[in-house]
């Protein structure tokens, strides 16, 4: 049995050690806001949070997760906050980024990462953080909100 | 095998539920007690409780708007755009308005109520607004007359303000919950006119997109994100070379690896049925297989020569004004350049998927479509079940751009399903998704004209060698030996120039090819506006001041220019190394310019700095989304200029993940800036494409501006900058 704990809550699942996070997520558990765009650690559509530094989930198997908490974009609120209150997710929406919306997860996940180790990030850090791909271009606006949000995480 | 009698979204709720999930809000219209869930999760059509006034709007008791969408949403903000038009006329609060999907199947019950409900040509809009007018319009007059039933006043004595509906000589109000019943029995006797654009109070505001919570949660449903009880799932073998078959396979060499359940063959290929799409898609990888030869000559490598011998030889006319062959050979100048592009993947952020159950007396599909009552259609011929069997539930599309036009992954969901006598997803890997596409066609377009004294051209004759869509999608061979998606952007050209000839050579290859975002225009604007600059440069002139000269009869385009010039700082001095370029494309009843900046290092890297856009599409609905569609498409045509291009060799496509068809990312993505200059009248042009052509032609004559190297072939990824003094 692999025992997983994502946003908080353990879970003993009859898995292959060697299944990526990402199916084990979406598939098994039904969290399909982490979502699939290609499968070899490129796109970073498929970004959690573990211990706080964001992860591609289509390359970590769970036996290398083991006992690593998970946060997944359904997990990131703050305990008793709703859905989309977490200051990232607040500023996406003030800047209205999503368009698909399908590459969002990552990008908002990826974005909590950077904000965690450079709470006030220069452009050329969020350059060297924000690797994932938006086919709608929604980088513009990206950069805007992770600056936005930097504010609100200051408060 | 199960029925669903349940409503759908409690129905999936339950499924997330039984499978262990957090089922917080998902699957179900999860209304929050305090703010209305203005896009649902689950944006496909239900029955909704409140009282219908027609088939687009539903009102609540609770005063709420329900307006449905015939178009699909793809990121191009039509969940927001076309809910504005009717909420302009119906005078509700904007913020009472949510919105869902239209359904294919009520479209196809009820003779077209929605009418054509494809998603594609950047048409909604365009083809949408009146009728959308219409709609709000005719339900604000039955609340009104209903108003005025009840209190027996003239309905010409009452107003309508915030979802109310007033008697200002009593201070009388009534609310349109408590009013909707009355008013969906009311027929007037003729329907109301529609405001002119003087007297819009939401449309042309820029307010955010309705679908932006549920995108930021994880909470949005994708096609590939549907969840049923029993669900098995399908990973695809596809022939390795374009063209091929499956003549042999062994199921059995794979059946015993864990949770595999069936090999299927579906058309274009095998799908592998399993209990979780890891294991069938491991197992699809490992599954012997014998392939028919399939396409195994074929080479992209040959056919750059193939297209240019194509151009030498005859081509058909698709438009001819003056005498451009004797202009040319009696002109004091001529010129003539070729330029070159190649395959390009759509490579939509969502691969393809399909989830199917085919029962004995209907069959459920849920799918990311651009062609919603298509698909329904499709999935009839695939199931074998009369189309009023079929239910489609459309999903939010991760990306469209084309290729969700015509869904292959449909009938081979169908297939499957079919085959186990269970609901079946059906997801594309990424690898599947470039290699299976329907390209964008591969073209050489040659360039020649007669120059006047001043430079100006007298005569020009465009040729294209290009695949045909027509061809190859739908069987069709052009009697007249083109297409209008192989010369748009040429036949219409703007630029004055008294005699001019189109030909065309339609190309066939192994090579599918189909629709990608902004069509022929992708490839022909970037040969009319890389030639453009060039004959602006042999006659040494402003590349602008150019233009204008051609375009002094379009007082749209000179107030464009205008606009563009000023603020993307044309003429203004730039250090060594760097550049700026200018091109402009019309093309969907919408007017682009684009000014790329860039700086090139001596070693031969392409920066591009900032890219200005000036859009007259006459009106726009909503300026944000507007400005964030031209983002979205200056960054998709840039990645396809920089680095896309899709080689096939003996058959095989090369490419597969975006390790080796890269995308433009955070750290190359320009600023970008959209400045308006509408013209009004009667258009309402297109958003979503128009940008993308002049991305390539703009970036390219910076390039020139900055190197003085001419780019003629794309990508520049194959183009060497380097080694200049
Ligand atoms: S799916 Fe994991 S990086 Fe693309
Ligand atoms: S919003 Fe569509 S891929 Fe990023």
């Amino acid at each position: 049995m692999i025992t997983l704990t994502v946003n908080g809550q353990t879970h003993s699942l009859d898995l292959e050690p060697e299944m990526p996070l990402l199916w084990a997520l979406r598939d098994e558990l039904g969290l399909t806001g982490t979502k699939f765009g290609c499968g070899i650690g490129q796109c970073g559509a498929c970004m959690v949070l573990m211990n706080g530094a964001a992860l591609r989930s289509c390359l970590i198997s769970l036996a290398d997760v083991g006992n690593s908490p998970i946060t997944t974009i359904e997990g990131l609120a703050p305990p008793g906050g709703e859905p989309g209150s977490h200051p990232v997710q607040r500023a996406w929406i003030e800047h209205d980024v999503p368009q698909c919306g399908y590459c969002q997860s990552g990008q908002i996940l990826a974005a909590v990462s950077l904000l965690n180790w450079a709470p006030d990030p220069s452009d050329q850090q969020i350059d060297a953080a924000m690797g994932n791909i938006c086919r709608c271009g929604t980088y513009p606006r990206i950069r805007a909100a992770i600056q936005r949000a930097a504010a609100l995480a200051r408060g | 095998m199960t029925t669903i009698a349940l409503p759908r979204r409690r129905f999936l709720a339950v499924a997330l539920t039984a499978s262990g999930g957090l089922a917080v809000g998902f699957g179900r219209r999860a209304r929050a007690a305090r703010t209305l869930r203005r896009a649902s999760p689950s944006p496909w059509s239900e029955p909704a409780p409140g009282v219908e006034l027609g088939a687009w709007l539903v009102i609540d008791a609770d005063d709420s708007v329900l307006i449905r969408v015939s178009k699909s949403e793809m990121g191009q903000g039509i969940f927001t755009a076309l809910p504005m038009i009717v909420a302009e006329e119906l005078g509700c609060a904007w913020s009472a308005v949510r919105a869902e999907y239209a359904s294919a199947n009520r479209n196809r019950r009820e003779r077209d109520v929605y009418g054509r409900m494809g998603t594609g040509g950047s048409t909604s809009v365009r083809t949408l607004h009146f009728a959308l007018q219409r709609v709000g319009a005719s339900a604000r007059a039955r609340l009104v007359a209903a108003a005025a039933e009840i209190w027996g006043v003239p309905a010409s004595t009452l107003k309508v303000e915030n979802g109310a509906v007033f008697h200002p000589p009593t201070g009388r109000s009534i609310r349109f919950g408590p009013l909707a019943a009355s008013a969906a029995a009311i027929t007037l006797p003729r329907e109301p006119r529609i405001k002119t654009p003087a007297e819009y109070t939401l449309i042309g505001k820029p307010l955010p997109r309705l679908d932006a919570p549920v995108k930021v949660t994880g909470a949005a449903r994708f096609g590939i994100d549907a969840r049923l009880p029993g669900m098995l799932y399908a990973a695809l073998a596809l022939p390795p070379v374009l063209g091929a078959r499956a003549l042999h396979f062994d199921a059995a060499a794979i059946l015993s690896r864990r949770g595999i359940k069936a090999v299927v063959p579906v058309p274009g290929g095998l799908a592998v049925i399993a209990d979780s799409f890891w294991r069938a898609k491991e197992a699809a990888v490992v599954l012997p297989v014998t392939w028919s030869e399939g396409a195994a000559g074929f080479n992209t490598a040959a056919l750059r020569a193939r297209y240019r011998a194509a151009l030498d030889g005859h081509t058909a006319t698709a438009l001819s004004r003056g005498d451009p062959a004797s202009a040319i050979a009696s002109a004091p100048a001529k010129l003539e350049a070729l330029y070159e592009v190649p395959y390009l993947a759509h490579a939509p952020m969502e691969p393809l998927n399909c989830t199917a159950h085919v029962q004995a007396d209907r069959a459920d599909v849920w799918i990311g479509t651009q062609n919603p009552d298509l698909a329904l259609l499709w999935a009839a011929r695939a199931s074998g079940l009369p189309p009023a069997k079929i239910h489609i539930h459309n999903a939010y599309l991760g990306g469209g751009f084309g290729r969700r036009g015509t869904n292959d992954e449909l009938p081979q969901a169908i297939a499957a399903s079919k085959a186990v006598g269970a609901p079946v997803k059906l997801v594309w890997t990424r690898e599947n998704d470039i290699r299976a596409d329907r390209f964008r066609p591969q073209a050489a377009i040659r360039m020649h004209a007669g120059l006047d004294h001043s430079g100006l051209p007298l005569a020009w004759e465009m040729l294209a060698a290009v695949d045909s869509i027509d061809a190859s999608l739908f069987g069709y061979h052009p009697t007249a030996g083109y297409e209008q998606q192989a010369v748009e952007g040429l036949t219409d050209t703007a630029y004055a120039v008294p005699h001019l000839r189109v030909g065309c050579a339609l190309q066939q290859t192994p090579a599918p090819v189909m629709f990608w975002r902004s069509v022929g225009y992708s490839q022909n604007a970037f040969a009319v506006e890389s030639f453009i600059d060039e004959m602006a440069h042999a006659a040494a002139a402003d590349a602008l001041a150019f233009r204008r000269r051609l375009l002094a009869h379009r007082p749209d385009y000179l107030h464009l220019l205008d606009v563009l010039a000023r603020a993307g700082d044309w003429g203004k001095p730039l250090p060594p190394g760097r550049g700026r370029g200018l091109a402009l494309s019309e093309s969907h009843d919408t007017i682009v310019g684009e000014i790329a900046e860039v700086a090139v290092s001596p070693a031969g890297t392409i920066r591009v700095e900032r890219v200005i856009v000036a859009v007259d599409c006459g009106h726009t609905v909503n300026p944000h989304i507007l400005a964030t569609q031209m983002e979205s498409a200056v960054v998709y045509g840039l990645t396809a200029a920089l680095y896309g291009e899709i080689t096939i060799e003996k058959g095989r496509v090369a490419q597969g993940n975006f390790d080796t068809y890269p995308m433009l990312r955070m750290a190359d993505c320009p600023r970008i800036e959209t400045h308006l200059a509408l013209s009004g009248g009667s258009k309402w042009g297109g958003i979503g494409e128009p940008a993308v052509p002049p991305a390539a032609p703009a970036l390219c004559n910076a390039i020139f501006a900055a190197t003085g190297r001419r780019i003629r072939a794309l990508p520049l990824s194959k183009a060497s900058l380097g080694g200049r003094a």
